[in-house]
Order: C-alpha cells, then structure tokens, then sequence
C-alpha cells in the first residue's frame, strides 16, 4: 500500500533522510524507531506533506498514487492520518465542530454525502468513549486548555472518526502516563484491521509491549539500518543504539 | 510563506459581491461647501428654520475645527470641496408601493427585504422592520404600521424633525455635542439623513428595526445621523447594514448615531459594516469616520454595541458609552477585520460616572495582508463613581506576517473604589495551525474562516442570531486572499 523509495529529504537546510526505502503492506503495523535526530519524524512529515521539508530525490507512492505530487490535504483525503507529536491549540473552535469539518471534507473529497448531526454525533461520543474521554470533551476548543495525555488521545479521538487506510504516529506515547498509555494503545489496536496500516514512528520501545509490530525499522542518520520483528525493538532496549551505528 | 498558501493566494480574488451599481436618475448638489450649500440641504428637507440655524452653527464651528491626526491610520488630506453633500433618487416615493423598481432591485440582491408581504411571508426569518437610506436619504420603511400599533416611532430623521420635532429639538446633539469632533461637527452642518426610533416607556420593541445604508452615487459623501431614544423602561435591538459599489476614489461616510436611555431602558445596537474596502493594492474604498455614542441616562439602563467591521478602505470609529444613571451597564463587542491595504482604528469610551456602573469590553482584531488594526480604548472612573466596574479583553490575531496589530488602552481611575481590569493577547494563525487543518482534509481557506471564528466567539455570541450567521459569512469572504 505505502512504497517509500530511495527517500531523500532535508529541512532547516539539512539532509536529514538519506535513502530510505519502505513497503508498508495493508494489515501491518510498522515501528519506526531510532535515536534522536536520526529523521523519524521527518520521515513522518514528508508523508503527511509537512511546510518545510524539501524532497530531493525519491518518491512515496499510497496505492499506486504519488503522494508528493499532492497538497497535506489532498493526501488526508487519500486517507493519510498523521497523529503529531505536538498537537496545536485551535482556541474557540471546539473539537466537535473541528471533527465534522474534518469529516464531512474528507468525505465530500471522496463523492460522499455529509454525515448528518445526529450520526456525527453518535460516532464522535462512542469514539471519546472507547478512549475514556468524557463527552463534554468535544466541546471543548481544539486542545485549548488541554493536558499532554488529553492531546494524545484526543489525536487517536480524531484517527478513529476519520478511519485513515494509512496511520502514521509520531512518538505518540511521548509524555503518557501509564494508564494513559494503555488507554491509546487500546485504541490503535482497536483501529488496526486488514483494511489498514498503522507506521508507530517511537524512540523507546515500551510502546511496543502494547501495540505489537510486525516489523521494526531503525532509522539512524537518513537511513534504515536494520528491519526485525518485535524483538529487535526489545534487543535494542537492552543494548542501545550505539551497536547497530557502527557496523 | 509556504507554496501551498501561495496557491491559495493566487486563486483567490477578492470577492466584494455588493460592488455593483445602481443606475438611477439622481438630483445631486454640485461639489463644495458653504452655508448655501447647507442652506440648500436644510430647505431641500423643508426643515423648520431652528434646525437651518442649528446646522449653520455646526458649519460655522467646523469650519474653525481641524481633522484628527491621532489615530494610527495614514491617508492625504481629503480635500472637502470635491466632494457633494447631497445626493438623492430623482423620485421621491410617497409609500413603499411607489418606489423605483430599480431600488427595490437593488435592495433584493443586497438581501434586504423592502416588501412586507415577503417579510411577512417568510416563515423561518424573524421580522424586521428596516429603513433604507440610499445615498443621502431614506427610501422606504416597512412595518410602520405594526410599529405604530405598539407605540414605537420608526422613521426616517427628516420625517421625525417634520412629525416629531420636541423629540429631535430636545435630544439631537445631547450626547454627540456639535464640536465633539472635526467629523461630527461637519455631520452636524451636512446630515441628510438616517434613523429616528423612539420607544415608549415600559415598551417592548415586537421587533428587530434596522437600517440598511448603501451608498449608490459617485464623489458623493454620506452623512447620516441615527437617533434611538428608549424611554423608561423600554427595549429595542436596532442593526444596522451598511455595502457600497466598488469605485477607484476613496468615499467619505461620516455618520453620527446618538442613543439615549432612560431610566430602566435597554438598548442593544449591532452594526455589519461592510462599506467597499478597496481594491488589493488599497485603491478606492470607504472612509468610514463615525461617531457612535450612547447616553445611559438613568438608573439601570444599558446599552450594549455589538459591531463586525469588514469593509472600509480607513475606519475611524469609537461606539462608547456614558454611564450616567446609578447601577448603568455599557457593552462593547467589536470584530474588526482588515485584509489588504485596509486600516482600522476603532475601540470605545466608557465614561463611569454613576455608581456602581458596570462595563465590559471585548475587542478581537485580525489583521491580514498589509492591513493596519488598532484597538483605542478609554476607561475612565469620575470621582463619583464609587464601586464602579470595568472588564477589558482585548485579542489580536495576526494572518501572516506584514500587517500589524495595535493597541492603545487608556485607563483612568479617579475613585479608590472602582476596580478597572485589562488583559490583551496578540496571536498568530500559525503554520502549524493550518497544517493540523490540512492533514485533517480542510483545505486553507476554510482553515483560516474556522479559525477566525472560533477567535470572534465570544462577540458572535451577542450578535442577533441572523446577524451572526452572516456575520461568518462575511469573515469568510473578507479573508479570501488572505493566507499567502
């Protein structure tokens, strides 16, 4: 579904992603991990056509479709979901308000009607639901006011309204508490299912004990170094990133 | 900024939908100005000879006046002898029945309905009833009747000086003096028109009144003068409406609008501005340089300004308040938007000087393109006003990064007991913002709208519902072009 070719990219006036090629296959959850600076969230902000970030040579294709070629909200309609690692505040817009325009341009873009208030209504509070947010949550401003696990969950609140093929989240577990943790974790496995892919984009692995990947990538300096299952990721949480730096 | 934005930009002309022209017999006075021409105005309008004096006095104490230079805006000089003080369709209607299909054309496709069997009609919109002022006078006013049945005066203001002339003599100029200022002096002198409302004591206005303002005719100065006076323990809501065709010359509109309160009385004003702004590169547009003052009177009475300000090349404007009576409330909620080459400097007064009066303002300016938006604002504790209340909240947004927000509060407490607040914040429309939007699927220009009004919230708020939504409208609209 995601072919990331020979990917090369440079933001602030730095190459930052050196050749990275990745398939992304429906029904996969992928862990992108590395220590800091080695281009995890660039490779993240590419996919999601982040302002900013230069593409200098390779390609990124969803199904055949060259992403770069499209607008960030082109892409959203073609169903990339990019779960950010600071959310912004959007102050007197609430959240709900913000969801059905998401919602309703997402599904206009793609020749469908606009959901009515009613079963807008009744998905958004089943989905705050399943993430123990309270209802009264969507009325709130765009995380206005909101704490570091508020705007986590209220990103993961967003993916599982928007139902994105393609789900890319970036050190989402940063700044969770435990409970906090499980609770998003829940909710990306809920959202994991054949029709869809999710790219955990982390620098620890603890997030790994609750979301389970198929494979893991490590990402150092532009480039992956390495692609195991699971237990590359616990390997490098005993031994560090140093080993893999230096062949 | 960054290319995606830079699309959007170059798509997007400005789109000024009431620009068009009416074209209509007119019988306008040539240009310049001295007492003839006043003369002229005043006996055009068959006025009783103490309003003749009354305006050849304001002349005569204009001409001794000079124009501020205090307010953060920059123009040239405008030179008032090019201008003509009165313009009026040739065929002065006798009833709602006779005016000029062309007119009721014209109001049709600004959306203000002139028939009362369509306001009537239309089941799901709350009844208005609305004055029409086109160029230098008022065409038509609907629901007169209705009104009258109730007890309320709604008219035009030459009519009410004709009708009701110990309403007018006694309070025209009580809270706007004839030299308040250089603008107000020179409306005094030229008005030609505008709004009379008067409602009875212990009187509930039946419904919103408002006055739509356009102006039609070229090189031709608008000046009205609106007076509302709420008798004891009486309410109205009054909007007000104001478009102009797009023209290469900037166009002067200097209005004056009093507002009285009595004891008891509530007066709730809302005003969409949305005169011509000019063009991208700051050509033509209006100079919208107003003077809008309410007099709370007596005890308990309140008056409330709601304004959304779009349009105008310059607006120059400060709805303020007296606090006279004990126990008064005044409220202003302002949304002055500039895009462009467009420059705001607009705020409020509240004067306390009764006891335990109570103000709150909120100001939210978003300055866009090369557009300049100054929040000015006077707070000001008399000796007397002893547990006197004042709230100010004061917000900029900021739309990219070559226009500049301003503000100038100025606070003055002569009471130890009297409690004066002020908090302002200045922001930004951020990129991150606008990318959260867009990896969500909402493209730019909706983004920035939605942002816009989740700013302007809380004055939506006061808005009367219809107005509000067209209020949002208008900010939609009055952005395009602005992320770039």
């Amino acid at each position: 579904m995601l072919e990331i070719e020979n990917l090369h990219a440079r933001t602030g006036g730095q190459d930052i992603l050196q050749g990275v090629t990745l398939t992304v296959r429906r029904g996969e959850v992928h862990a992108v991990m590395g220590p800091n600076g080695s281009g995890k969230s660039t490779l993240a902000n590419v996919i999601a056509g982040r302002p900013g970030y230069e593409v200098t040579e390779g390609s990124v294709r969803l199904d055949g479709t060259d992403l770069l070629a499209l607008e960030p909200e082109d892409r959203a309609h073609q169903g990339v979901f990019l779960a950010f690692q600071y959310p912004v505040e959007i102050p007197g817009v609430s959240n709900m308000e913000f969801l059905k325009a998401a919602l309703d341009s997402r599904r206009a873009a793609n020749g469908q009607e606009e959901l009515s208030a009613v079963d807008f209504m009744r998905r958004a509070r089943d989905a705050a639901g399943r993430l123990d947010l309270n209802p009264e949550f969507l009325k709130r401003g765009v995380n206005e006011g909101f704490s570091g696990g508020e705007k986590k969950r209220n990103e993961i609140l967003q993916m599982l309204l928007l139902e994105p093929a393609l789900a890319v989240l970036d050190e989402t577990d940063s700044g969770l508490d435990i409970d906090a943790l499980r609770v998003v974790a829940a909710g990306v496995n809920a959202f994991a299912s054949p029709d869809n892919a999710v790219v955990l984009v982390t620098h620890y692995q603890r997030l790994l004990d609750h979301i389970v990947p198929d494979y893991v990538h490590v990402l150092v300096e532009g480039s992956i170094v390495r692609t195991g299952d699971k237990n590359l990721a616990l390997e490098l949480e005993s031994n560090g990133y140093g080993w893999l730096a230096d062949p | 900024m960054s290319d995606q934005n830079q699309a959007v930009h170059d798509r997007l002309a400005r789109d000024y939908s009431a620009g068009f022209v009416t074209e209509i017999e007119s019988e306008t006075l040539p240009p310049g100005l001295d007492e003839d021409v006043v003369r002229a105005i005043s006996a055009k309008k068959d006025e009783p000879s103490w309003m003749t004096e009354w305006r050849l006095d304001a002349f005569r104490r204009w001409r001794t006046m000079r124009a501020p230079n205090w307010a953060h805006v920059r123009f040239d000089p405008i030179d008032f002898e090019s201008i003509s003080y009165f313009s009026a369709p040739r065929n002065k209607p006798k009833s709602l029945d006779e005016v000029d299909p062309e007119l009721l054309r014209t109001y049709d496709k600004l959306g203000i309905p002139l028939h009362e069997r369509e306001a009537l009609a239309g089941v799901e919109r709350p009844q208005i009833a609305v004055d029409a002022v086109f160029d230098s006078v008022s065409i038509a006013t609907t629901f007169k009747e209705r009104l009258r049945d109730a007890g309320v005066i709604f008219c035009s203001i030459a009519e009410a000086m004709r009708d009701h002339p110990e309403l007018v003599r006694k309070h025209l100029g009580s809270v706007v003096p004839v030299t308040d200022n250089f603008y107000a002096a020179l409306n005094s002198a030229v008005f030609s028109d505008g709004s009379f409302v008067y409602v009875p004591k212990h009187t509930r206005c039946p419904m919103e009144l408002s006055t739509y303002f356009r102006i039609n005719a070229e090189n031709t100065g608008q000046f009205e003068r609106t007076l509302i006076i709420a008798d004891e323990g009486a309410y109205v809501s009054y909007l007000e409406g104001c478009t102009a065709p797009m023209r290469d010359e900037n166009q002067l509109h200097a209005a004056v609008v009093e507002l009285v309160a009595l004891e008891d009385a509530e007066i709730k004003y809302s005003t969409v501005q949305n005169w011509y702004p000019g063009d991208e590169q700051g050509r033509g547009g209006i100079y919208n340089f107003v003077t809008k003052r309410g007099a709370c009177l007596g005890a308990r009475s309140k008056i409330s300004w709601t304004q959304v300000e779009t349009g105008s090349a310059i607006t120059w404007k400060y709805p303020s308040v007296v606090l006279r009576g004990d126990d008064s409330v005044g409220e202003f909620y302002s949304v002055a938007l500039t895009n462009n080459a467009q420059q705001a400097d607009t705020g409020t007064k509240m004067l306390h000087i009764g006891r335990n009066t109570k103000s709150t303002i909120v100001s939210k300016g978003i300055s866009a393109g090369r557009s300049q938006n100054a929040y000015r604002g006077r707070v000001r504790m008399n000796p007397g006003a002893r547990g006197a209340r004042n709230h100010t909240r004061c917000d900029s947004l900021l739309i990219g990064d070559r226009c500049g927000a301003h503000t100038f509060p100025y606070i003055e407490s002569r009471n130890p007991s009297a409690v004066v607040e002020h908090e302002a914040t200045t922001s930004k429309v951020s990129d991150d913002q606008l990318f959260l939007c867009a990896q969500r699927g909402i493209d730019p220009e909706k983004a920035v709208s939605m942002i816009v009004n989740g700013f302007c919230r809380e004055v939506f708020r006061e808005l009367p519902m219809e107005f509000a939504v067209e209020a949002g409208k208008l900010l939609e609209v009055s952005l395009e072009g602005a992320v770039g």
